[in-house]
């Protein structure tokens, strides 16, 4: 079987094709043209608006989420790929109002000062402290390379993800 | 930057796939999509049908096979950096894949996918090209197999027919004794490398090299294999004046482009300095193998 879907001649509005994700364990269905990216997907149709667009080509990493467990650029993705899939977004971080270990962090460390890249770094350095619990400085600082902060407020940064990782790692 | 319409096909196999590429004028493939949905917002692609190959599992895998690593093409960069296979068999590829992008784009991003695209300055095309790869594609007439050698002619030109998909990556497997190194500059962590040098060198019991691969990205409109250099080596101590004409070898045969990002001088100094220690730290790696280090 195939499954193909229609979109539009040149200048003419595509036919919407259905798409139904998952966001913070809630379950979406919407229509979208073949060419809308998940990030625009996520902000203007389901809401999500922690997902971040700044560079909408796959350079400043402000619109990273993670997708069925693993971060994602969503302005690299159709919403049509993800359709299936789970996503989280930074507004996925707290549960029952009370923040994330790394959201604390930053806010205690002054890791956010506009704020515009926040999520990204957020959705970054989860993956990262996940994949390497006690990472060095340096460490941080290559993993946090695809998140540009405009801000240039690195060094805060990095000493927010310091701080969040001994109360991330797994009781030993 | 929002990308202009396009249909969808999300391929069901690969024979569907192939059909749909066929069928259309002007149809793209879509795999990991760090390159094509980039290029799509910024109008630079404008293709007419998207054939996403995303659900093909059975594309996705690493295997060793008739002492080959055969990789599918559709495995995703991530999955091939961290395989243990492919740091046991081909140390080379996982070195090169660490200074892909950033590991989010390399969650993503397919290995099929950036051999297809043919970046001269990307990494794969540079180290299938050094570790004879073979690439297996697949077209509305069959099968057939391309040699890494005669697959790239130059800047994202390659020798895929515009119905062909491919499907799998072919490594041969490094012999004991073999050092790997990846030197590459970039302006910032993750960009396209204004010049990079890929080595593995074998080296004998006797100190001396048996066998060398090296290639270099973003010194020619295509991944050069730099065989010069290579047999310069083959047969010496690899001493550290032996690595210095080696890499001036090197340098000599490379033709960088004279752009923006770097003047054709600068980027060809540069591949002789990154050559000489990609030399060195390949042997050191090496000596310290046969060590049992």
């Amino acid at each position: 079987m195939s499954d193909h879907v229609n979109g539009a001649a040149e200048g003419t509005v595509a036919n919407k094709v259905p798409v139904t994700i998952t966001v913070n364990g809630r379950t979406h269905r919407a229509d979208c043209e073949p060419r809308t990216t998940l990030a625009d997907f996520l902000r203007e149709d389901l809401g999500y608006t922690g997902v971040h667009l700044g560079c909408e080509h796959g350079v400043c990493g402000a619109c990273t989420v993670q997708l069925d467990g693993s971060t994602a650029r969503s302005c690299c993705m159709l919403a049509v790929q993800a359709d299936g899939s789970e996503v989280t977004t930074v507004e996925g971080l707290a549960e029952d109002g009370q923040l994330h270990p790394l959201q604390e962090a930053f806010w205690n460390r002054h890791g956010l000062q506009c704020g515009f890249c926040t999520p990204g770094m957020l959705m970054t350095a989860c993956e990262l402290l996940a994949d390497n619990p006690d990472p060095s400085a340096e460490e941080i600082r290559e993993g946090i390379s695809g998140n540009l902060c405009r801000c240039t407020g690195y060094q805060f940064i990095v000493e927010s993800i310091q701080e969040a990782a001994p109360k991330m790692r797994p009781a030993t | 930057m929002k990308a202009a319409a396009f249909d969808y096909h999300r391929a069901t196999s690969v024979d569907d796939a192939i059909q749909q590429l066929g069928a259309a004028d002007d149809a793209k493939v879509l795999a990991g999509g760090q390159s094509l949905v980039p290029l799509l917002a910024m109008r630079l692609a404008r293709p007419t049908v998207l054939v996403d190959l995303n659900r093909l599992a059975d594309l996705a895998y690493v295997r060793r096979e008739n002492g080959e690593l055969a990789i599918g093409a559709l495995t995703r960069h991530r999955t091939v950096e961290t395989a243990e296979l492919v740091r046991r068999d081909v140390p080379l590829l996982a070195d090169a894949l660490a200074h892909v992008g950033h590991v989010t784009i390399r969650n993503r991003g397919t290995i099929g996918g950036s051999i297809a695209h043919g970046d001269p300055a990307a990494e794969l095309p540079a180290v299938a090209v050094a570790l004879d790869a073979t690439f297996r594609l697949r077209g509305p007439g069959g099968e057939r197999s391309v040699a890494a050698g005669d697959f790239f002619f130059g800047y994202l030109m390659t020798a895929l027919e515009p119905d062909e998909l491919l499907t799998e990556i072919r490594w041969p497997v490094l012999p004991q004794g073999t050092g790997c190194a990846v030197e590459e500059l970039t302006r910032r962590n993750g960009d396209f490398a204004l010049v990079a040098v890929f080595a593995a060198l074998t080296m004998g019991a006797d100190g001396v090299c048996t066998q060398a691969r090296i290639s270099v990205a973003g010194a020619a409109a295509a991944p050069l294999r730099a065989d010069n250099a290579e047999q310069a080596l083959i047969g010496s101590r690899v001493s550290a004046a032996d690595a210095g004409a080696a890499a001036d070898r090197l340098a000599a045969a490379t033709d960088p482009p004279n752009d923006i990002h770097a003047p054709a001088d600068y980027r060809r100094e540069m591949a002789a300095v990154l050559g000489r220690r990609a030399i060195q730290r390949a042997w050191a790696q090496a000596n310290r193998t046969n060590a049992g280090e």
